[in-house]
């Protein structure tokens, strides 16, 4: 059924947008696929290239088991088929950055089969993404046409580099659907850490297949968009693929088939090459491989030691620590940042903690271009402030400046909260005779006010904020409230 | 002295051991024998400087009582096998002079245990042909002649053949993917095995069909073919089709005994138009091992007239992709081209012979879309079938006996015109190959015209010591000695 606040309308009615996700994502791994060279990214050109890499005359590949559990701990991951005997098969064509001439992949045979993830949508709905599967390949070289006036360069480090193609079913209908269902996936493989998920380096990178048709008929036909390597632009190349097919559409043209390239700089998608330009790849099982088999204990084994994945933490810490579903949410998108909650919210009022972190931290990490793993502020400091404040020896106010300072003394996160509300002076008051002074000082000097407060008791706020003025926000706010009511007669 | 390169590998070790000449009398014997032979175009590329500083290290070993088993003995390698440092081309144009700098597997245990290298052999480019005339270093010509007429040496391991007929090397690497070390080895009166589909390791060794390859030696006699297996033979962590499993000591199989040894006949293997002679030989032969004690089984290979066809899908379409890198790229030789597509199509024009054209079109085809089910898939199907066969025959026997191939050797040109006339000569041995069987061809006689022709028995899956045995009771009982007469030395 269509989900009525996706359709994007045209001049002939409302269109649906069907959406399929092909993302290769790159094994986390020290060596390739098939053979021992470094995966390391930024070397110099062709540094990380072995015989096998290079295609040369008689070398074999040889399976790398590690990358074989890192695919059958991401299907786990999915909730995936695991299949104990899956086929790698050669995909062949032409391009110089591509040795073999072949890419070594997985066609009829996947390592894993169907499983799902689920995404969370902007009203706080939850959407099951179906995945078709998961297969091992090698990944190609690079070709490079700028260090030259005629000529292209290779380099080779890339080729063979393993890979997972993940592909999706069709069934997302949004780009803000399509892009939630990368950010999962993205924090699965995290998790798991079977990817780095960056994307910048390539490391993530997905095909998205586009096509659009009128609510409740059969599906259009589909442009793939090759190679889209952020989340913001698989945004635009959808939003953008959409309305090209629906103006096409309703122009009285037909969607051709065909593989096309998201440009960045303009926001478009363009051709690349139709149906009929298609390669044929002739695939056939590699016959210098050996059908990959391995047993039950062996996927039990990585079984037993897969960590908790993000929709389990996230109930979790609805359930355990009473957050929103929304903070919950906030917080799971990264392992990292999740542990940091919890390390901070041990022994503290956990919403506190998870306001703190999500309000100052990630604010504060956002702002300096950080990763929580560099924050100069640490989770036992956080949670220190947090209970600061909970036992009022400093004011949810200065604890902001505490925070500040804590998180200005840069990364070698020296001095606790305590130090610095003591070197500063940032103790709340609580003396009450201190207080009483203060607001009596306030309504012996604003005559005029506490006549106009008697008219309209919300003016109360002024004086309160006059005397947390007065008393460098050191004052508890709370016993602020309280004298000034009672000197203003308003209780 | 006598002529050192009249010994077989058996008899120089020994003759080594005893310290009746050094391994540098042996390799310049070799060397100077080499060098006269350019008439037979067997060697494409001559390293007698490495072979004397081989010999002379192994003369220390052998000074020093450390001998290992090929210690000191002057092979030929097969172009196919990269050898480090020594040019390396598969016999194509596309490989202009690659230099790998790596050694195959198989040719570093070799050296590994001591033997000597003499220099690289001519092949059929990419081992695709039967009769060495596809080489791009030009045809290699049979030691063995029928009056004036030039003859093919078999192929695609003709270098190998001629070059241990004509003793241009004691024994010669050779790999076989369809026939191509035991019909060379029937051409030329000498001794071809084909080992156990992983028995080696294919790591090094220039791919033409990777599921059907296999390297194996070519000798004198079975028992040199035993020594060389010993050492060629082993498991690799880098070919992951290589079989993790013992090398038995395959010479001292060699009992002499097949007493109630099962040996199979299989009725399909009476092809139309085999000539009589072949026909007597192959009865000859199951008279020889019936009076050393075996027992004669009738047994059906009922799938044998498919194998051909099948074998000219699988191997082609394997090809096809094999061959896809040498694209001028990175490697080789390399044509201008205007563009990236220009560049690979000149060069790739320019750089493979005609056969290999023919055939990475034929697999080409075979895999495309619409026709791969028909082709490949069906292909494989009758593979399968071709190795029940085997199994079920496994049933009732130990061994097979059957001829090598349906002629003697054929004069050169003959066939190059007829492919598929060509392709008939692998009749009697891509069976094997499909099934991944050890088959070894011994010289069993000569044709009317003084040709020699050989008889092919066929093992279980690693049944290697089993074969060589009974190839050793059946090579005894021809009492072959025949030998080509040198017309070609300078």
């Amino acid at each position: 059924m269509a989900e009525k606040n996706n359709l994007i309308s045209g001049a002939t009615g409302d269109w649906e947008i069907v959406l399929g996700l092909e993302v290769h994502a790159q094994i986390d791994s020290n060596a390739k696929l098939f053979s021992g060279a470094s995966t390391e990214f930024g070397a110099e050109p062709n540094a990380q290239v072995s015989l096998v890499d290079a295609a040369m005359p008689g070398m074999l590949p040889v399976i790398n088991w590690f990358c074989v559990e890192q695919a059958v701990r991401t299907g786990l991951g999915l909730k995936a088929q695991i299949n104990n005997y899956s086929v790698f098969d050669r995909k062949n064509y032409f391009y110089p950055d591509l040795p073999q001439g072949y890419q070594i992949s997985q066609f009829q045979q996947p390592i894993v089969g169907t499983g799902a993830i689920e995404i969370d949508l902007a009203d706080g709905e939850v959407k099951e993404i179906g995945i078709e599967r998961l297969h091992l390949e090698q990944d190609a070289g690079k070709s490079l046409h700028d260090q030259h006036p005629n000529m292209s360069y290779v380099d080779l480090n890339r080729s063979g580099v393993a890979l997972m193609e993940i592909v999706s079913d069709p069934d997302m209908r949004s780009a803000a659907e399509a892009q939630a269902y990368v950010k999962k996936l993205r924090a699965i493989l995290r998790y798991l850490g079977t990817c780095d998920g960056n994307m910048e380096q390539g490391s993530l990178r997905a095909d998205v297949n586009v096509s659009v048709r009128k609510p409740g008929d059969p599906l259009g036909t589909r442009c793939e968009i090759k190679n889209v390597n952020s989340i913001r632009f698989i945004g635009q190349a959808i939003e953008y693929e959409a309305r090209r097919q629906v103006d096409l559409i309703e122009d009285g043209g037909t969607v051709e088939q065909q593989t096309r390239l998201f440009d960045p700089k303009s926001g478009e998608t363009r051709a690349m090459r139709s149906k009929e330009e298609a390669h044929d790849y002739r695939y056939f099982p590699d016959p210098d491989l050996l059908p990959l088999e391995f047993t039950q204990e062996f996927v039990d084994e990585i079984a037993k030691d897969l960590p908790e994945l993000p929709d389990d933490k996230k109930a979790r810490f609805i359930n355990d620590y009473g957050l929103t579903p929304y903070d919950a949410g906030v917080l799971v998108g990264e392992a990292e940042n999740a542990a940091f909650f919890e390390a901070a919210a041990e022994g503290q009022d956990p919403k506190a903690v998870a306001n703190m972190v999500i309000g100052s931290v990630f604010a504060g990490l956002n702002k300096a271009d950080l990763d929580i793993g560099d924050s100069p502020v640490s989770a036992a400091q956080v949670g220190q402030l947090v209970g600061l404040i909970a036992d009022d020896t400093v004011s949810g106010r200065s604890a902001k400046e505490v925070f500040e300072l804590m998180f200005e003394d840069g990364p070698d996160q020296g001095k606790d909260p305590a130090v610095i509300i003591e070197e500063k002076g940032l103790k709340q008051v609580t003396d009450t005779g201190a207080i009483e002074a203060a607001v009596d000082e306030v309504i012996a000097a604003n005559p005029d006010k506490v006549a106009q407060a008697k008219e309209r008791p919300k003016m109360a706020g002024w004086f309160v904020g006059q005397v947390m003025q007065a008393t460098g926000g050191k004052a508890n706010p709370q016993a602020v409230n309280q004298l000034v009511l009672s000197k203003l007669g308003l209780d | 002295m006598t002529d050192l390169t009249q010994l077989n590998l058996a008899d120089a070790r020994d003759g080594l051991a005893k310290k009746e000449f050094s391994a540098v009398e042996l390799t310049q014997a070799h060397i100077d024998r080499v060098a006269a032979s350019a008439a037979l175009n067997a060697y494409v590329l001559e390293t007698p400087e490495k072979a004397l500083d081989m010999a002379a290290a192994s003369d220390a070993k052998i000074a020093a009582g450390e001998a290992r088993p090929l210690e000191g003995l002057p092979i030929g390698v097969k172009d196919l096998f990269c050898t480090k440092d020594v040019r390396t081309t598969a016999c194509s144009n596309i490989l202009g002079d690659f230099t790998p700098p790596y050694e195959s597997t198989v040719t570093q245990n070799l050296w590994a245990d001591g033997a000597v290298m003499l220099g690289k052999l001519n092949n059929d480019e990419f081992a695709m042909g039967s009769s060495n005339e596809t080489s791009r270093f030009g045809p290699v010509v049979n030691p063995w002649k029928t009056g004036d007429t030039q003859l093919v040496p078999g192929g695609s391991s003709g270098g190998s053949s001629a070059a241990v007929a004509a003793r241009l090397g004691i024994a010669a690497t050779a790999t076989d993917t369809g026939g191509s070390i035991r019909q060379p080895a029937a051409f030329t009166g000498t001794v071809g095995l084909k080992p156990t589909y992983g028995r080696c390791s294919r790591w090094g060794i220039v791919a033409f069909a990777s599921s059907l390859d296999q390297a194996g030696p070519i000798t004198h006699t079975v028992r040199d073919a035993a020594m060389m297996l010993n050492s060629m033979a082993s498991f690799d962590k880098r070919d992951t089709t290589s079989v993790e499993r013992d090398v038995p000591d395959y010479e001292a199989a060699l009992t002499g005994n097949i007493k109630g040894l099962r040996v199979g006949i299989p009725q399909e293997y009476r092809v139309d138009n085999m000539p009589a002679e072949i026909e007597k030989l192959w009865q000859q032969g199951i008279e020889w091992l019936k009076a050393a004690g075996a027992e004669i089984v009738d047994v059906s290979l009922p799938h044998t007239k498919y194998a051909l066809p099948a074998y000219y899908i699988i191997a082609p379409a394997e090809a096809s992709s094999n061959l896809a890198r040498y694209d001028g790229v990175r490697y080789g030789a390399r044509q201008q081209g205007v563009d990236i597509d220009d560049m690979y199509a000149q060069t790739r024009a320019a750089g493979f012979g005609d056969e290999v054209k023919r055939r990475v079109m034929i697999g080409t085809y075979a895999l495309s879309a619409g026709y791969y089910d028909a082709y490949y898939v069906k292909a494989l199907q009758v593979r399968r079938l071709i190795a029940e066969d085997f199994t079920k025959a496994y049933e009732k026997c130990d061994v097979l006996l059957t001829p090598t191939t349906p002629s003697a050797a054929f004069e050169l040109g003959k066939n190059v015109e007829d492919p598929l006339e060509m392709y008939l000569n692998d009749v009697f041995t891509v069976t094997v190959n499909l099934a991944g069987l050890p088959g070894i061809s011994v010289p069993a006689g000569l044709d009317a015209s003084g040709l020699p022709l050989g008889l092919q028995l066929i093992g279980k899956a690693f049944g290697e010591e089993e074969l060589l045995r009974t190839a050793a009771v059946l090579e005894e009982a021809t009492g072959f000695d025949a030998q080509p007469q040198d017309w070609w030395s300078a």
